[in-house]
C-alpha cells in the first residue's frame, strides 16, 4: 500500500514537471514571438508573429485546465480577429520583404511603457498572490460552472458588456454606412 | 479498452498512429471512390482504369507524381511563410479529428468543451490560406486568398449559430454526450429510433451542410479557387509535396466535418436503440467500441456523398451572390432556429 502510494506521488510529480516543462517551453516561444513581432520590418510578419503568441496564450490556458478560455481564445482571437486583420493589412498595403517605413524613432519610449507595464503587472500579481501556489491536482474547469458564474455572479457585467457590444456594433453600421 | 493498461506515452504513441489513421485513410478512401469514380460515372466515362484493378492503386501513383515532383518557389515568394502555410491548414484538420468520438471510449480527447473547440480549430486553416495567398507573391493568389479568408469568415457565423441549436437541444457541448443525448431522447414518448437531431433540427441540418460546403470551398462555393478566373487561387503558385498538403488537408477536412455532422445530426457511433433492443446489448456496452468506427465511417460516407454530388452537379456563384446567401440568409434563418429551439427547449 505504502510503495502503491509512493509510486503514486511519484507518478503526479512527474505530471506536475512535464506541465511545468511545457508551461516554459510556451512561455518561452511566446516572449520571443512577441520580441519578433515588434521588431521585424514587415507588417504581415508582425501580424503573424502575434498570432504565434496567441496560440501560445490559449496553450497556457489548456495547461491550466481553462478549455472553455482556450477554445474562447482559438475562436476569437485566431480565427476572428487576426483574420481580420490579416485580411485588411493584405488589402492595403500588403509588401512582400522589408518596409523600412515601419520603423521610427520612438521605440524607447515604447519599451519603457512596456517594461512600466510589465513592472505594474508583475507586482499587482505578485501582491495579491503572496507565494500561493497553485493546486497540484487540477481537473479541467466544466463549462457548465463558468456559464452558471457569468450567469449569476456576474450578470451585472455580462449584460453592461452586452450593451456596450450592442452600442459598437450600431457605430460600426451607422459608419460604415455612406447613404 | 482490450483489458489493457498502458501507460500514458505508450497510449499517446497509439494515439497518434490513429490520428494518422483517422485523417489520411479516409481521406484516400473519398478521394478514391468519390472524386476520381463517382464523378466519372455522372459524367459517362470510366475514371482511372490502368493504375491496379479498376484504378484502385491510382492514389499510389499521385502520391509517387507529387513526391518526386521539384519543389519550386516563385522567385519573389516570402519563402517562409509560402513553405509554412500548407502544415497551418493540415494542422487544423488534425485537431479537429481529436474531439471525434467513435464509441463510448474511443476517442482521442474527451474535451468537455467539443463541439467548441472543433469549431474554433476548423477557422485556423482561414490563416494557413491566407499565408500562402499573400506569400506566393501573384495576384492570383492574393485574390484567391482574399476571397478565401471573405467566404470563410461569412459561412463561420451560420456553422456555430447552426451548432448552436443541436446544442441547446442536447444541453451539452461534449460530443460523446451529444450522442446519448440522441440515444436516450424520444419523439413523443416512441423512443424507438431514439431521437437523431436531423428530426428536430432538420433547419441547422441544412445550414450546417450548407456552411461546410463553403467552408471546404467545394463548388458551389469554390470562387476563391476559380480556374476560369484565378487558375488555381491561393494554391496556384504551390507544386509537388505542398500542393499535395493542401490538397490532403481540404479532402480529410472534408470527412472530419461529415464526422461532425454524423455526431451532431445523425446519432454518431450509435445505432438505433430499437436494434439493441432486439440484439439484447446495452447501447454503451464494450462492443460499440468496435462497433461505432464502423457505423461512424458509414454515416460519414453517406454524407460525403451527398457534399460530392452537389459538388459535381451546380454551378458556381458569382461572388456578390455567395456574401450575399451568407449575411442575408443562412444567418437570419440560423437566429430564428436558435430562438424557436430555444422556446421549445422551455416549453417540452
Amino acid at each position: 500500500m505504502n510503495l502503491l502510494l509512493q509510486a503514486e506521488t511519484a507518478l503526479s510529480e512527474t505530471g506536475e514537471w512535464i506541465a511545468n516543462g511545457f508551461f516554459y517551453l510556451i512561455a518561452t516561444v511566446a516572449v520571443v514571438a512577441a520580441l519578433k513581432m515588434v521588431s521585424t520590418k514587415n507588417v504581415v510578419h508582425a501580424a503573424l508573429y502575434l498570432l504565434v503568441v496567441l496560440s501560445a496564450v490559449a496553450a497556457t490556458y489548456v495547461i491550466l485546465g481553462a478549455e472553455f478560455a482556450a477554445a474562447t481564445q482559438v475562436l476569437v482571437y485566431l480565427g476572428a480577429i487576426m483574420v481580420l486583420m490579416l485580411f485588411g493589412v493584405m488589402l492595403t498595403r500588403a509588401k512582400l520583404g522589408n518596409d523600412e517605413e515601419l520603423d521610427h524613432d520612438q521605440r524607447w519610449i515604447g519599451s519603457l511603457v512596456g517594461v512600466g507595464m510589465l513592472a505594474v503587472m508583475s507586482y499587482s500579481l505578485w501582491e495579491f498572490y503572496q507565494g500561493e501556489r497553485l493546486p497540484s491536482e487540477q481537473s479541467p474547469q466544466r463549462t457548465q460552472e463558468v456559464a452558471l458564474e457569468i450567469f449569476s455572479t456576474y450578470i451585472v457585467a455580462f449584460e453592461a458588456l452586452s450593451v456596450l457590444l450592442l452600442a459598437a456594433l450600431i457605430g460600426a453600421i451607422v459608419v460604415a454606412r455612406k447613404d | 479498452m482490450l483489458g489493457l493498461e498502458l501507460a500514458y506515452w505508450q497510449e499517446t504513441i497509439i494515439k497518434l498512429v490513429l490520428a494518422f489513421g483517422v485523417v489520411l485513410v479516409p481521406a484516400g478512401a473519398t478521394v478514391y471512390l468519390y472524386l476520381f469514380k463517382m464523378v466519372s460515372f455522372m459524367q459517362s466515362r470510366l475514371g482511372p482504369m490502368e493504375a491496379g484493378p479498376y484504378g484502385s492503386l491510382q492514389l499510389l501513383a499521385e502520391l509517387g507524381k507529387s513526391a518526386q515532383k521539384e519543389d519550386i518557389f516563385p522567385e519573389r515568394a516570402d519563402r517562409f511563410v509560402f513553405a509554412a502555410a500548407p502544415y497551418v491548414v493540415i494542422i487544423s484538420s488534425f485537431l479537429l479529428a481529436l474531439v471525434v468520438p467513435f464509441g463510448p471510449d474511443a476517442m482521442f480527447v474527451n474535451f468537455d468543451t467539443g463541439i467548441f473547440f472543433a469549431l474554433a480549430v476548423s477557422s485556423v486553416s482561414v490563416i494557413g490560406v491566407l499565408m500562402a495567398g499573400w506569400a506566393s507573391a501573384s495576384k492570383y493568389s492574393l485574390m484567391g486568398g482574399l476571397r478565401a479568408a471573405g467566404q470563410l469568415i461569412a459561412y463561420e457565423l451560420p456553422l456555430v449559430l447552426a451548432v448552436v441549436g443541436v446544442v441547446i437541444q442536447a444541453g451539452t457541448l461534449n460530443m460523446s454526450k451529444i450522442v446519448e443525448a440522441q440515444i436516450e431522447g424520444e419523439i413523443f414518448g416512441w423512443g424507438a429510433i431514439g431521437n437523431p437531431f436531423i428530426l428536430t433540427q432538420f433547419v441547422a441540418f441544412f445550414i450546417f451542410f450548407i456552411a461546410v460546403q463553403a467552408e471546404l470551398t467545394q463548388t458551389p462555393f469554390d470562387m476563391p479557387i476559380a480556374e476560369s478566373e484565378l487558375v488555381a487561387g491561393y494554391m496556384t503558385e504551390y507544386s509537388g509535396f505542398r500542393f499535395l498538403m493542401f490538397f490532403i488537408g481540404e479532402f480529410a477536412t472534408a470527412n472530419i466535418f461529415a464526422f461532425l455532422g454524423a455526431t451532431l445530426f445523425l446519432g454518431g457511433w450509435s445505432v438505433p436503440p430499437f436494434v439493441t433492443d432486439l440484439i439484447g446489448i446495452d447501447p454503451y456496452s464494450e462492443a460499440f467500441n468496435y462497433i461505432g468506427p464502423i457505423v461512424m465511417i458509414t454515416k460519414m460516407l453517406l454524407i460525403t456523398f451527398v457534399i460530392y454530388w452537389v459538388r459535381f452537379t451546380y454551378p458556381r456563384f458569382r461572388e456578390d451572390q455567395l456574401q450575399r446567401f451568407a449575411w442575408k440568409v443562412l444567418i437570419p434563418l440560423a437566429l430564428a432556429n436558435i430562438a424557436v429551439t430555444g422556446v421549445a427547449k422551455v416549453v417540452f
